[in-house]
C-alpha cells in the first residue's frame, strides 16, 4: 500500500494524488477512446446513454450529493435543455450556439426554482422539485406552438461545423464522452474550490455553515443552477440521441432514474454518478439476458446435476414463464433499490473502496470501518 | 349555482379520499419523521385485496373490508419490520429512497398477481343517489365523505387520548428520549405503520366504485395526497385531511371551470404557491430553529 504524506494544502487538493491515478485513468480513457472500433454498434449506443446519465448524474450529484438538497425534478431540466436544442434548430442555430443556450436557459430556471426551495428542507424541497416537474411536463404537453404538443418534436441531425454527425456515428459518442469528462473535471475543480467547500459545508450543517461567514441561499442557489445547467447540457445530446421527443419521455419515472443513479452508484462521489450510469443503463440489456439465457443455463445446470431431460425441460418453460412476467423489472429496481439503501448505501463506489481497503490492509481490516452510525435525529422538523 | 355544488360535492370526496391517503403520510411521519412515498401504493394493495375477498371469494362486503383492512394491517407491520426498521435512524434520503423501492416493488408484485387490467368492486353504495331538490348525490362518494370523518375523529381520539398515541407522539419528538423514558420505540412504530396501512385501505376500498383499481392508481393518487399532506402542513392529522379536500376541491374546480390541462397542474401549483408563502402548511406548527 502507498502511504501519501501531505505537507502542504496543494497536496491536498491536487486532481491526481499520485500517479497511480494518471495512469489508470490514461488506460481508462485510452479504451474509451478505442471502443468504438472494437465494439458492436450496441454497445457503443449504450455506451452514449452512460455518458448521458453520467453527466445527469454529476449534475444531480452537485446538488444532492455535495450541497444536501434532494430533488426529484431533474427529468424537467433535461426536458428543457432537450426542448430548447430542438426548438432553435428548428431556426438554424449552429450547433454550439444552442448547446450553450440550452445550458444557460436551464440554468437561469434552475436558479429560479431555487428561489423558492431556499425556504423548504427535506421532504418539502422533494415535493416541491416534483411540482415543478410535473408543472413543466404539462407546459411541454400544451404549447403547443413552442413545443408541438403531446406529438413531439423531431430532432434533426446534429451538424457540427459543416459536418453532421449522425447520432449512432463514433464521432457522436466522441462528443458525449468529451462532454462528460469535461463536466467532471469541472466538477472536480468547482470542489476544490471556495464554491465546492461552501456547498459540502452547507451539506454537513446549514447552521455551522452559516456561523462561518457563508451565505448560504447564494450558494443553494447556485447549487440549483450548476446543476440545472449541466442536465441542460446533457438535455441537448439526449435529444440528438433519441432524434425524437415529446413530453411523456420526461416523467417522474425519469427523475427517479437520475436518483437511483447517485444512490446506486454512490451518494458522496463523483465515481459514483459515472458507476451508477453504467448499471441503470446496462440493467435493460441485462435483463433481457437474463430472459432469453437465463432458463436454458438453470435447466442445464439442473439436468447436469440431478434433473432428467423431461423435468429439465419443465424447468427451463417454467423459469421462462417468470422470465417473461410483465412487472418483472419493475419489481428488481425496486428489490435492489432497498438492498442498496438497506445494506450498501454507500453504493457502488463505497464498495470498491471496501475492497480496496480490505486488500490494501489485507490481515488488519476491520469490517466496522464503513459502520454507519445511527443518529436517532432529535427531529428534522425543528431544524 | 347548481353545478358548483355538485363539482364542490365531487371534489370534496375525491380530496377525501386524497386526505385519507396523506393520512396515512402524516400518520407515519407524526409517529417516526419518515415520509413513505409508498403510501399510495399501499392502497393500491389495499383496494387488491378488498377485490380478492369481495369479488373473487364472494364474502359479504363489510366480511372482504374487514379482512382486507386486517391483511394490510399485518402487510404494514411486515414492510415496516422488513425495510424501514433497519434503517431508523438514518438521514431520511435514505428512508425516502428505501419507501420509493417500496412503492415500486408493489406495483409491479400487484401487477404480475392481479394482471393489469381496471378491477372494480360492487358495494352497497354502488347504485342508490340521493336526491336534494334538483341536486342528485351519489351514495358512494358520500359514503366516501362519512368514512372520512368517522376515521379521522377516531385517529384524533387515539393520538390525543390514549397511552399508546402519546408514546407514538413521544417518540416522534426525540426517539432517544422515548427510548429512556421506556417507550418500546420499535413496537411503537410497528403499530404505526399497521395503522397507516389500515387506513389507506379503506380509501382503496372506498375509492374503488369511483376510480377503477389498477396497479398504477396508488403511484397516481400519492403523488396528489403529497400536496395535501404539505398543504394542511405535514404532521398535522385535521391538517391531512383539510388540505386533502381542498386539493379534491381545486382540482374539480379547475377540471370544471379553467382551460383544459390545468385540473392536473392547478394541486401542484397551489402546493408551490402556499410552499412559497407559508412552508411550514396551514396547521403545521411553527417551531424555531435550534442550533
Amino acid at each position: 500500500m502507498r502511504f501519501l504524506f501531505k505537507t502542504d494544502y496543494e497536496d491536498d487538493i491536487r486532481l491526481f494524488p499520485h500517479s497511480g491515478y494518471v495512469v489508470s485513468y490514461g488506460i481508462l480513457l485510452a479504451l474509451l477512446l478505442i471502443a468504438p472500433y472494437v465494439l458492436s454498434s450496441y454497445l457503443m449506443s449504450q455506451l452514449v446513454f452512460v455518458c448521458i446519465y453520467a453527466t445527469v448524474g454529476v449534475g444531480l450529484m452537485i446538488l444532492t450529493g455535495f450541497t444536501g438538497q434532494a430533488s426529484l425534478g431533474h427529468a424537467a431540466f433535461l426536458a428543457i435543455g432537450a426542448y430548447t436544442a430542438a426548438y432553435l434548430q428548428k431556426y438554424n442555430v449552429p450547433f454550439p450556439v444552442y448547446f450553450v443556450a440550452a445550458g444557460v436557459l436551464t440554468g437561469c430556471i434552475g436558479a429560479l426554482v431555487g428561489f423558492p426551495a431556499l425556504r423548504l428542507q427535506g421532504i418539502y424541497l422533494v415535493i416541491a422539485t416534483i411540482s415543478f416537474a410535473f408543472i413543466v411536463e404539462e407546459i411541454l404537453a400544451r404549447w403547443e406552438s413552442v413545443t408541438n404538443g403531446n406529438e413531439g418534436m423531431r430532432v434533426k441531425t446534429l451538424s457540427l461545423l459543416g459536418v453532421t454527425v449522425p447520432r449512432d456515428s463514433p464521432t457522436f459518442y466522441f462528443l458525449c464522452l468529451a462532454v462528460l469528462v469535461l463536466t467532471i473535471v469541472g466538477t472536480l475543480n468547482l470542489l476544490r474550490s471556495p464554491t465546492g467547500r461552501a456547498f459540502v459545508a452547507i451539506r454537513d450543517s446549514e447552521t455551522a455553515a452559516r456561523s462561518m461567514g457563508i451565505n448560504v441561499a447564494l450558494y443553494k442557489v447556485k447549487s440549483f443552477a450548476i446543476s440545472a445547467a449541466i442536465t441542460g447540457f446533457a438535455g441537448v445530446l439526449f435529444a440528438h440521441k433519441l432524434s425524437f421527443i415529446s413530453p411523456e419521455m420526461f416523467t417522474l419515472q425519469l427523475s427517479i432514474e437520475f436518483i437511483i443513479v447517485i444512490l446506486i452508484g454512490g451518494i458522496f462521489s463523483l465515481h459514483g454518478a459515472v458507476l451508477g450510469a453504467i448499471f441503470i443503463v446496462m440493467i435493460d440489456p441485462f435483463l433481457t439476458y437474463l430472459k432469453d439465457d437465463m432458463p436454458g443455463i438453470i435447466a442445464g445446470i439442473a439436468a447436469t446435476f440431478w434433473a432428467g431431460p423431461a423435468t429439465a425441460a419443465e424447468i427451463q418453460s417454467k423459469v421462462a414463464a417468470f422470465a417473461s412476467l410483465n412487472g418483472l423489472k419493475g419489481a428488481i429496481y425496486g428489490i435492489i433499490i432497498v438492498l442498496f439503501v438497506l445494506f450498501e448505501p454507500l453504493g457502488l463506489y463505497g464498495r470498491w473502496l471496501k475492497i480496496k481497503l480490505f486488500f490494501q490492509l489485507f490481515p488488519l481490516y476491520k469490517r466496522a470501518t464503513f459502520k454507519r452510525q445511527k443518529i436517532y435525529v432529535k427531529s428534522e422538523r425543528n431544524r | 349555482m347548481l353545478d358548483f355544488v355538485q363539482q364542490l360535492v365531487s371534489g370534496v370526496a375525491l380530496g377525501c379520499v386524497y386526505g385519507l391517503i396523506a393520512l396515512g403520510f402524516v400518520l407515519v411521519y407524526k409517529a417516526t419523521e419518515v415520509v413513505n412515498f409508498a403510501q399510495g401504493d399501499l392502497m393500491m394493495l389495499g383496494g387488491f385485496f378488498a377485490f380478492t375477498f369481495i369479488g373473487m371469494m364472494g364474502l359479504n362486503y363489510w366480511v372482504g373490508f374487514a379482512g382486507a383492512v386486517a391483511a394490510m394491517a399485518l402487510f404494514g407491520m411486515l414492510a415496516e419490520r422488513v425495510v424501514v426498521r433497519p434503517i431508523l435512524g438514518y438521514p431520511q434520503f435514505s428512508i425516502i429512497m428505501a419507501t420509493i423501492g417500496l412503492g415500486y416493488f408493489l406495483r409491479s408484485i400487484a401487477g404480475m398477481i392481479w394482471g393489469t387490467d381496471d378491477l372494480k368492486i360492487e358495494t352497497p353504495f354502488s347504485q342508490g343517489v340521493l336526491r336534494i331538490g334538483s341536486l342528485v348525490l351519489a351514495y358512494d362518494k358520500l359514503s366516501v365523505i362519512a368514512a372520512t370523518m368517522i376515521l379521522c375523529t377516531l385517529l384524533y381520539l387515539f393520538f390525543n387520548k390514549t397511552t399508546l398515541g402519546t408514546a407514538m407522539r413521544a417518540s416522534s419528538e426525540n426517539m432517544l428520549a422515548a427510548y429512556y423514558m421506556g417507550i418500546p420505540v420499535k413496537r411503537v412504530v410497528s403499530v404505526v405503520w399497521a395503522i397507516s396501512a389500515a387506513v389507506a385501505t379503506c380509501a382503496g376500498v372506498l375509492l374503488a366504485p369511483i376510480t377503477f383499481i389498477h396497479s398504477n392508481v396508488g403511484l397516481v393518487l400519492g403523488l396528489k395526497a403529497f400536496p395535501a399532506a404539505v398543504l394542511g402542513g405535514f404532521g398535522s392529522i385535521p391538517g391531512a385531511v383539510v388540505g386533502g379536500v381542498l386539493i379534491g376541491v381545486i382540482e374539480s374546480m379547475a377540471g370544471f371551470y379553467l382551460a383544459e390541462g390545468w385540473k392536473d397542474v392547478a394541486p401542484y401549483v397551489v402546493l408551490l404557491a402556499v410552499l412559497l408563502l407559508k412552508p411550514e402548511g396551514l396547521f403545521g406548527l411553527h417551531v424555531r430553529k435550534k442550533v
